[in-house]
């Protein structure tokens, strides 16, 4: 790896373009936890894509961990090309404390560079003994629900935006009643895991939990695995639009020499070929084709941007994640 | 060992050997540690103030340190059992035994959570058993002492272990011959020739203990303010890009560490001393 890498620095400067497009590139997408199985297929169809179009053979490696993680690893100085990850905040923190993509990234690619969304859902064990049908049943006494640190998880942080949504639609907007309901909510919750998957462990082998808010995609996806005859999915009658975002890292593109080739590789995400494997691996697509094509295997739900409930990732991170903020205020009423 | 020093080592390369470990000791301890000083540094000193005595904060470091004196006690207490039965008796299996002290040092500390979670949680083996006594032992703080007990466990066990050996056991029926009940044997005789060495790998347990970090947040629960280990509050920090207040915290781990295990440095050496000074066992022989 680290061999190609400098061999790839030492060549693409001194070579003239045509000979640099024939020889093998390797590309390195940090992206978080559940897209490892859409990467796994995407990667292969781009890289026949490309070898068709330019006849350069692409090697794109990945790399799979928490989103808040991955952001420290590319900003403590892991190369990645490209970043695919849970929460455009996670990029938001790349450019500002590495400064190696500009501000503005995510207005450069269609849909504020989220090419494919998610929801999110509950799972709950098979008959649904505690009766569990929206988020109003998660914070009655007696029930227990399984989510993680919204401070560590970008999952996390999408399932706890989904619930202040729903809290602030159902009260008309007010923000006091939406507090009560996340306080009541973490109140309920026994096990605050680190990540997504420990979560979902927590849930599934160590039976802890009546409920466990999860990503879509990875509900659907796993469901087989996770035994069908264990676990029902239930959809809440309103979620939220999670939009995971994609961007090219522009230092590190700029000193590989692989500009033209990253930014294919995420617009690529955009063509019918891309929303069609974002969709076989459970990610809503965002292109009409594809999401008519697919239609019958994602859930009817009605959902909410986080633009619609709060605004940027800024102004979120601040309101409700920072030190002090209101998820803090729910184990520390006093701050 | 003082007065060898004064008069100028027989063995040659004393200034070699001890530039060198002055210069590796700078590179792979003091530099490291120096860059995490200087991160903190960039808070002011009220900002520095407010982050490592929020209540949540405060609350970590009760249960980080509390559960790992805990751990290092029950350590204590059992590691000299386990290391005296494998030195005092032959059985069936003790080759299998011995090793099995070392598995904790060996075990990715990961695997060593999932597993304690697994036994422990309300579905698990012991957990099961615990339950209907309303003992919750994972997702709790018994779980947190549980996981730090299990790493800790080889300490105790391998510094006295070599001293136990080295303990003639006619030490023993000299007592016994002199006089001495079983009580006396054991607390004027053993437990002096011991405890230096016993002192030390309680030391060892608790140090692991306070940066254990891997094992815990599997079977803890990691609920602020109740379940939530100093270590992962530095973690969370970092997931939230608070480089400055997550090091703040560190510095505080460091030194509070720095100052127990210093102290009980002190006390082992004091009690060391005493033991050859006086020659502690002989006199208590002749007491009594």
């Amino acid at each position: 790896m680290k061999k190609v890498l400098i061999a790839i620095a030492f060549i693409v400067p001194l070579t003239i373009q045509g000979v640099a497009q024939s020889s093998p590139v390797t590309l390195l997408n940090v992206s978080y936890d559940p897209t490892r199985e859409l990467y796994q297929d995407y990667n292969a169809a781009f890289a026949k894509y490309w070898k068709a179009k330019t006849g350069q053979q692409v090697n794109v490696q990945q790399s799979h961990g928490g989103s808040s993680k991955q952001a420290r690893a590319v900003i403590d100085g892991l190369e990645a090309d490209v970043v695919t990850l849970a929460l455009a905040y996670d990029i938001d923190a790349i450019a500002q404390n590495a400064k190696l993509l500009p501000a503005n990234w995510q207005s450069r690619l269609p849909n504020n560079s989220s090419p494919y969304t998610s929801t999110i859902i509950f799972l709950v064990r098979k008959g649904n003994p505690k009766g569990i049908k929206d988020w109003d049943d998660l914070v009655r006494p007696g029930v227990a629900v399984i989510t993680p640190n919204p401070k560590t998880s970008g999952g996390a942080r999408w399932n706890y935006l989904a619930a202040w949504g729903y809290a602030l639609k159902r009260s008309g907007g007010d923000e006091s009643k939406a507090k009560d309901f996340i306080a009541k909510l973490y109140k309920n919750v026994p096990v605050l895991d680190s990540g997504a998957r420990g979560a979902t462990t927590t849930f599934v082998e160590r039976g802890m939990g009546d409920v466990l808010i999860a990503w879509e995609n990875e509900v659907l996806l796993g469901t087989k695995d996770l035994g069908q005859d264990k676990f029902e999915i239930v959809v809440p009658s309103l979620s939220i639009l999670c939009e995971p975002t994609v961007s090219v890292v522009d230092k590190v593109v700029d000193k590989k020499g692989t500009r033209v080739i990253a930014e294919e590789y995420l617009k690529h995400l955009y063509s019918p070929e891309g929303q069609e494997i974002a969709a076989k691996r459970y990610y809503r697509p965002r292109s009409e084709a594809a999401a008519k094509k697919y239609a019958s295997q994602f859930p009817k739900v009605k959902l909410f941007t986080l633009a619609e409930i709060i605004g940027d990732w800024q102004k979120t991170q601040k309101i409700h994640f920072a030190d002090g903020g209101v998820f803090d205020q729910v184990y520390q009423p006093n701050q | 060992m003082a007065v060898r020093f004064k008069q100028r080592s027989v063995l040659p390369g004393y200034g070699l050997s001890l530039g060198f470990t002055v210069l590796y000791l700078s590179l792979i301890v003091l530099i490291p540690l120096s860059a995490t000083f200087l991160k903190a540094s960039s808070l002011t000193w009220p900002r520095f103030w407010h982050v490592v005595t929020a209540p949540r904060a405060i609350a970590s470091y009760e249960l980080s340190f509390g559960a790992s004196a805990i751990a290092a006690g029950i350590n204590l207490v059992f590691g000299l059992i386990v290391a005296w039965v494998l030195v005092r008796y032959t059985f069936p299996g003790k080759r299998v035994f011995d090793s099995l002290v070392d598995l904790p040092f060996a075990l990715p500390t990961a695997v060593a959570g999932i597993a304690l979670t697994a036994i422990y949680s309300a579905n698990g083996w012991i957990g099961h058993y615990l339950q209907p006594f309303g003992i919750k032992a994972a997702y709790s703080r018994l779980g947190v002492v549980i996981a730090l007990t299990f790493t800790g466990l080889p300490f105790v066990v391998r510094t006295v272990q070599p001293v136990l050996e080295d303990l003639d056991k006619e030490m023993e029926e000299a007592a016994a011959s002199l006089g001495a009940d079983r009580g006396q044997t054991i607390t004027r005789v053993l437990l002096p020739a011991i405890l230096p060495a016993a002192l030390t790998g309680v030391t060892m347990a608790f140090a692991r203990a306070v940066g254990e970090y891997g094992s815990v947040v599997f079977i803890s629960g990691n609920m602020p303010m109740r379940t939530e280990i100093t270590p992962l509050l530095i973690i969370t920090k970092l997931e939230q890009y608070d480089y400055a207040g997550a090091t703040a915290i560190a510095v505080v781990m460091l030194v509070v560490s720095f100052v127990m295990l210093l102290a009980i440095n002190l006390v082992q050496a004091w009690s060391g001393r005493r033991i050859k000074s006086s020659g502690a066992s002989d006199r208590a022989l002749g007491e009594a």
